[in-house]
C-alpha cells in the first residue's frame, strides 16, 4: 500500500518541476506549461488528502480546479497570441516594458 | 462713576469709530473731504468730552480682565482717569482737532483717496494716543505705544512715492523700535518679578517698600529706553529730524505735541517707580540735558525751517526729561503741555509759510512778515513762548524745569539747560529774522494762508498767551520756591540770544560766516549732526550687514550643504535600487519563490 507521504512527495516534485519551468523557460508558452504542472501538483495533493481522509470535498474541489485551469490556459494562450501580434515575439526576456 | 466713565470712554471711542468707518467703508474714505469732515466731527465730540472730563476733574479707574488665568486675569484693559491723564487728554484732542482742521486746507491739493487715507491714519493715531494716555497698566500702554509708532510710520511715509519720505518712515520706525525692545523687556521683567502690569498695584507696592527687587534699576533703565526712542533722546534722536519728510500738520501733531511726548508722559506716569532708582533718574536728567544742548547746537546751523523746529522739539523734550529725572516731573509735565501748544503753533505757522513759499529753506524766504503778517505774528508769539519770554506759557514751564533741576543739585544738567535756553532764543530768532524780516528772496507771491489754516493758528497763539497769563496769575503750582535769581537769569539768557540773533542776522554787524569760521570744529560737527547718522549707517553696514552675510554664508554652504548631500545620497540610492526593477515577470516570480523558500527555512529553523 502506497502511503500519503508518497503522494505528497510526488506532488512536491511536480510542483518544483513546474516552478523550475516557470522560472527558466524563455518562451511564454513554456511558462504556461510550467504553471499547468504546478496546478496539477496541487490537484494531486487535493485528491490524495480526499482519499486518505475519506472526505469528498477535496475531489469536488479538484473538479473545480481542472475546469478553472482550462479556462486559465485559454485566456493565457489568448494573451500570448495578442502579445505576439504586437511585439512579434513571445520571449519572456524581451517583455520588459515595466523596467525601472 | 458710571456717567463719567462713559464720558471718558467716549473720548477714545469717537476717533476709533471714525477710523473703523473710514477703514471699512472704502467709498466714504475716497470722498476725501467727506472723510476729513467725519474725522473732524468725531474728534470734536472727543474734545468736548475731554474738556468736560478735565474741568470736572474726574478721577477713577475701571479695568476689565484681558488675559484670563487661574489666579485672575494676567493683564487688564481699561481707563485710568486722573489729573495727569485728563490734562493730556485735552492737549491731545485739542491739537488733533486743530491739526485736522488745518490739514483740510493744507492738503487740499491731494487726491481725494489720499486725503481719505490721511484722515483714516489721523483717526487711528488719535485713538491710539488717547488709549496710551488712559492706560492703567504697562501692557495696555505698550500696545498703544506701538500703535502710535505705527501711525507715525504711516504718516511720515504719507508721500510714500518720495524716496526720502519712505526712507525717513522706515528710519523712524526702526530707531524707535530699538528703544521699544528695551521697553518690553523691562515690562516683562517687572511683571515676572512682581506679577502685575497695573500701575495702581505697582505704586502701592512701591509705597510699601515691597519693590526691593534685585535689578530694579536695570528694569527701570530698560523701560526708560522706550522713552529714549519715542521721545528722541540722545542717542536715538536721529529719527526725528528725518521725520519732517511727512506733511507739516503731521509733524505738528505727532512729532511735536503728542507722540514724542509719550516718553515723557510715561516717565511722569510711572514716577513712583522711577523714584525708587535715583541712579536711573540722575541718568535721565543728564541724558535729557545733554540732548537739549546737542539738539540746540544742531538747530543753530540748520537751514530747513521744519528741521530747526524738529531739533528744537528734541531740545525741549530733553528739558522735560531732565525735569523728570530731577524729580520735578510736575514741572516737566507742565512744560510738556505748554510746549505742545506753542510747538504745534510754530509747526503749523511754518506749514503756512511753506505752503505760501514752496520751500523749506529759510535763506530762500525773507521779508515774509510784510507778505503774510498774520502768520508772522503768530510765529513770533510761538517763538517768544519757546524762547521763554515772560508773559507767555513757555517762560513759566521752562523756569519751573530749571528750578526743579537746580533744586535737585544737578549742576551739570542745570548749566547745560541754561546754555540751551540761550541757544533756543538764538536759533528761533535767527529763523524769525531770516525768514520773516530781512530782504525778500522768495520768488512768486507769498500770500496769507486760507482761514481754515489761520483759524487754528490764532487759536493756538491765543491759548499760548492765555495759558501764560493764567500761569502768571495762578503762580505757585508746580514750582514752590525757585530761587529769586532764576526768572531774571532765564529772561536774561533769552534776551541775550535774541540780541545775538538780531546783531548777526538783522543788523549784519557780525557776519555769521565769520562766527562759523571762528567756531569751525563745532560748526563742522553740528552740520554733520555730530556724525551720529553716519555712525548708525556705518554700524548698520558694518555690523548688521556683515552679520547677515555671515549668516547667509552659513545658510548657503552649511545648512544647504547638508541638505544637498542628503538629496544626492537619496538620488544615488534610488538610481542603484532601480536596477532591481527589471520589468521581467519571471524575475519577480523568482523573487517570490525565493522569499517563500526563505520563509520555509526560517519556519523550520526557528519554530
Amino acid at each position: 500500500m502506497i502511503g500519503l507521504s508518497s503522494y505528497l512527495v510526488l506532488a512536491a516534485l511536480v510542483f518544483s518541476i513546474g516552478l523550475f519551468g516557470v522560472l527558466t523557460r524563455r518562451n511564454a508558452v513554456g511558462i504556461l506549461l510550467g504553471i499547468e504542472l504546478m496546478l496539477n501538483a496541487v490537484n494531486i495533493n487535493l485528491v490524495a488528502f480526499a482519499r486518505f481522509h475519506g472526505d469528498l470535498t477535496g475531489l469536488i474541489f479538484t473538479l473545480f480546479t481542472i475546469s478553472i485551469t482550462v479556462a486559465e490556459v485559454a485566456v493565457g494562450l489568448a494573451i500570448v497570441i495578442a502579445i505576439f501580434r504586437v511585439r512579434r515575439t513571445v520571449e519572456a526576456d524581451r517583455l520588459d516594458l515595466l523596467r525601472g | 462713576m458710571s456717567s463719567n466713565l462713559g464720558l471718558t470712554l467716549l473720548v477714545p471711542v469717537m476717533p476709533f469709530a471714525a477710523f473703523l468707518l473710514l477703514a471699512i467703508v472704502g467709498p466714504l474714505r475716497r470722498t476725501g473731504r467727506g472723510a476729513g469732515l467725519l474725522s473732524i466731527a468725531a474728534i470734536t465730540i472727543s474734545f468736548a468730552a475731554a474738556l468736560i472730563v478735565w474741568t470736572q476733574g474726574f478721577v477713577g479707574e475701571r479695568t476689565w480682565g484681558w488675559i484670563p488665568a487661574d489666579g485672575g486675569p494676567i493683564a487688564t484693559v481699561g481707563v485710568l482717569v486722573d489729573p495727569l491723564g485728563n490734562a493730556m487728554l485735552v492737549l491731545v484732542t485739542l491739537v488733533s482737532l486743530l491739526v485736522q482742521i488745518y490739514s483740510l486746507a493744507y492738503l487740499s491739493d491731494e487726491r481725494p483717496a489720499a486725503l481719505g487715507r490721511y484722515y483714516t491714519y489721523q483717526s487711528l493715531f488719535v485713538f491710539s494716543m488717547l488709549g496710551l494716555v488712559l492706560a492703567p497698566g504697562f501692557l495696555q500702554m505698550f500696545v498703544f505705544w506701538e500703535l502710535v509708532g505705527l501711525c507715525s510710520y504711516l504718516l511720515i511715509g504719507f508721500w510714500y512715492q518720495r524716496p526720502a519720505a519712505a526712507r525717513a518712515a522706515v528710519k523712524a520706525f526702526w530707531i524707535t523700535k530699538l528703544g521699544d525692545v528695551g521697553f518690553i523687556i523691562g515690562i516683562v521683567l517687572l511683571w515676572s518679578a512682581t506679577g502685575t502690569f497695573e500701575f495702581a498695584e505697582l505704586f502701592e507696592k512701591a509705597q510699601e517698600n515691597a519693590l526691593a527687587i534685585p535689578g530694579l534699576a536695570t528694569i527701570m533703565f530698560l523701560i526708560y529706553l522706550g522713552a529714549v526712542g519715542k521721545s528722541a533722546q540722545f542717542p536715538l534722536h536721529v529719527w526725528l529730524p528725518d521725520a519732517m519728510e511727512g506733511p507739516t500738520p503731521v509733524s505738528a501733531l505727532i512729532h511735536a505735541a503728542t507722540m514724542v511726548t509719550a516718553g515723557v508722559f510715561m516717565v511722569t506716569r510711572t514716577e513712583p517707580l522711577f523714584a525708587l532708582v535715583p541712579e536711573v533718574l540722575t541718568l535721565i536728567a543728564w541724558v535729557g540735558a545733554f540732548t537739549a544742548l546737542l539738539a540746540a547746537t544742531m538747530a543753530c546751523v540748520e537751514g530747513d525751517i521744519k528741521r530747526v523746529l524738529a531739533y528744537s522739539t528734541i531740545s525741549q523734550l530733553g528739558y522735560m526729561m531732565a525735569a523728570a529725572g530731577a524729580g520735578a516731573s510736575a514741572a516737566g509735565f507742565l512744560h510738556l503741555l505748554t510746549h505742545g501748544l506753542f510747538k504745534a503753533l510754530l509747526f503749523l505757522a511754518a506749514g503756512a509759510v511753506i505752503h505760501a513759499v514752496g520751500t523749506n529753506d529759510i535763506f530762500r524766504m525773507g521779508g515774509l512778515f510784510r507778505a503774510m503778517p498774520q502768520t508772522g505774528i503768530v510765529f513770533v508769539v510761538g517763538t517768544l513762548a519757546l524762547a521763554g519770554v515772560p508773559p507767555l506759557a513757555g517762560f513759566y514751564s521752562k523756569e519751573a524745569v530749571l528750578g526743579g533741576v537746580w533744586e535737585a543739585h544737578l549742576m551739570g544738567p542745570f548749566l547745560m539747560l541754561a546754555l540751551t535756553a540761550l541757544l533756543t532764543a538764538f536759533y528761533m530768532f535767527r529763523v524769525v529774522f531770516v525768514a520773516f524780516f530781512g530782504r525778500a528772496h522768495a520768488g512768486g507771491h507769498p500770500h496769507e494762508a486760507p482761514w481754515l489754516m489761520r483759524g487754528p493758528l490764532w487759536l493756538l497763539a491765543a491759548l499760548t498767551v492765555l495759558v501764560g497769563i493764567r500761569l502768571a496769575l495762578g503762580g505757585a503750582e508746580g514750582h514752590e520756591e525757585t530761587p529769586a535769581w532764576l526768572p531774571p537769569l532765564s529772561v536774561g539768557l533769552a534776551l541775550f540770544g535774541f540780541v545775538l540773533a538780531w546783531v548777526m542776522y538783522q543788523r549784519g554787524a557780525i557776519d555769521p560766516a565769520r562766527v562759523a569760521a571762528a567756531l569751525t570744529p563745532l560748526d563742522y560737527l553740528a552740520r554733520r549732526r555730530y556724525g551720529l547718522d553716519a555712525f548708525y549707517a556705518g554700524l548698520y553696514r558694518g555690523f548688521i550687514l556683515g552679520f547677515s552675510r555671515l549668516i547667509g554664508w552659513i545658510d548657503r554652504y552649511f545648512v544647504d550643504g547638508i541638505l544637498n548631500v542628503l538629496t544626492a545620497l537619496t538620488l544615488r540610492a534610488g538610481d542603484s535600487l532601480r536596477r532591481i526593477q527589471s520589468g521581467r515577470a519571471q524575475d519577480y516570480v523568482y523573487g517570490v519563490a525565493f522569499g517563500v523558500l526563505l520563509l520555509f527555512v526560517w519556519a523550520q529553523l526557528w519554530r
